[in-house]
């Protein structure tokens, strides 16, 4: 074999290429929304198996990414954002991403409910099922409702590390699904404001593309208020403590109010300031989501380590 | 002797290859530490049939 032939090879993936098709910083907030979900939930999981769960419901998450990049690498490829990604950029066969996704939600699905139990594995294989076939081949190309829709499949970690303690559903499972579910339209929305990304051009319908800024500045406000009412309901469960409570009044206090100015404003204010209260919104979203479940965790531990609300007074 | 210097391409190959021999290993740990954690906790489960053994359930149990 010469060196030429070689040559002719070099765009033989790495192992850091195939990592980066399982979508590493979506996995983290899988990783810590799941982990969550398992440590409140009642009853104990032995430590190792506690592991393995959230490790298997990360790599079916990454499976899912692995999907989602195979069936998106042709609008990948059109937006600049997306370019670099290892299909477009030609480091990853689409093919090949197409067998490491297959493979990983059947080994992740299949290791998840020999860990734990058969819901929360029949929990992750429908997330996937979600992300991949209901959002990204049938949603996000067809409807502006497609980031509400489709942040189901971001809601679903902490009810399946929820079900890997107790091996069902309940209602605090089901008010973090909300928490995330109405958490995603602002969030992206509020990115898609001061982002002008290339959605147009990959004929992607996003809101602000089919219905206008002024309509999406409309919905963020609107599912803001829903979701402060969510995170306060929270409260009402077993997963409310003085420290859950503390942090949702705060943070939705300064959530609605970051929505409220957003709503105010036109474009050409926002032009002008370069998006500042747009992007400090985003930056707050992030904070919103990372705080209200570590809060919901400290609540949790407190609990457990017997310290009570009158026993901190 | 003289050895030539790796091809870039064999650079990626080979960390692609350690990659996915450290995961493999890694992978058959973890299924080993379940195996021995589930075996663990099974109590009074006969090891070879998975099915309870009389003289291990505790008197007055109806199992």
């Amino acid at each position: 074999m010469s060196d030429t032939s070689f040559d002719s090879q070099t765009r033989e993936a790495s192992f850091g290429d195939y990592f980066a098709l399982l979508k590493p910083r979506v996995m983290s907030l899988v990783v810590f929304t799941a982990l969550v979900g398992l440590l409140v939930a009642p009853g104990s999981v032995h430590p190792v198996e506690g592991f393995a769960a959230i490790l298997f419901i990360a790599l079916g998450g990454g499976a899912s990414g692995a999907l989602n990049m195979w069936w998106d690498a042709d609008i990948d490829r059109i937006m600049k954002r997306t370019q670099s990604r290892p299909i477009p950029s030609g480091k990853v066969g689409a093919e090949e991403a197409l067998a490491l996704g297959l493979a990983l939600s059947g080994i992740s699905v299949i290791m998840l409910a020999l860990a734990s139990n058969i819901v929360a594995g029949a929990l992750l294989a429908f997330t996937i099922f979600f992300y991949v076939v209901i959002y990204s081949m049938w949603l996000k190309r067809s409807t502006p409702q497609n980031i509400v829709i489709g942040g189901a499949a971001g809601a679903f970690p902490p009810m399946i590390g929820w079900a890997v303690a107790t091996g069902g559903v309940s209602i605090e499972s089901i008010m973090m699904f909300a928490l995330v579910f109405f958490w995603t339209p602002p969030h992206f929305w509020a990115l898609a404001l001061f982002m002008k990304s290339d959605y147009s051009e990959a004929k992607v319908p996003m809101l602000t593309v089919t219905h206008g800024r002024k309509v999406t500045r409309q919905q963020i406000f609107g599912y803001t208020l829903l979701l402060a009412g969510l995170a306060i309901g929270t409260g009402f469960t077993s997963l409310g403590g003085p420290v859950y409570w503390a942090a949702a009044v705060v943070l939705n206090l300064l959530f609605i109010k970051g929505a409220w100015t957003i709503l105010r404003r036109d474009e050409e204010v926002a032009e002008a300031d370069n998006y500042a209260a747009e992007k400090s919104f985003f930056k707050l979203s992030l904070l919103y989501l990372f705080l209200h479940f570590g809060a919901i965790l400290a609540d949790a531990v407190l609990m457990r380590m017997g310290v009570t609300f009158g026993g901190l007074l | 002797m003289t050895f030539r210097p790796d091809h870039e391409l064999h650079k990626r190959r080979k960390g692609r290859n350690i990659g996915v021999g450290l995961v493999l290993v890694g992978f058959v740990a973890l299924v080993f530490l379940l195996t021995v954690v589930k075996v663990e906790r099974g109590g009074s489960l006969q090891g070879f049939d998975h099915t309870q053994r009389i003289d291990m359930v505790p008197q007055g149990s109806n199992k």
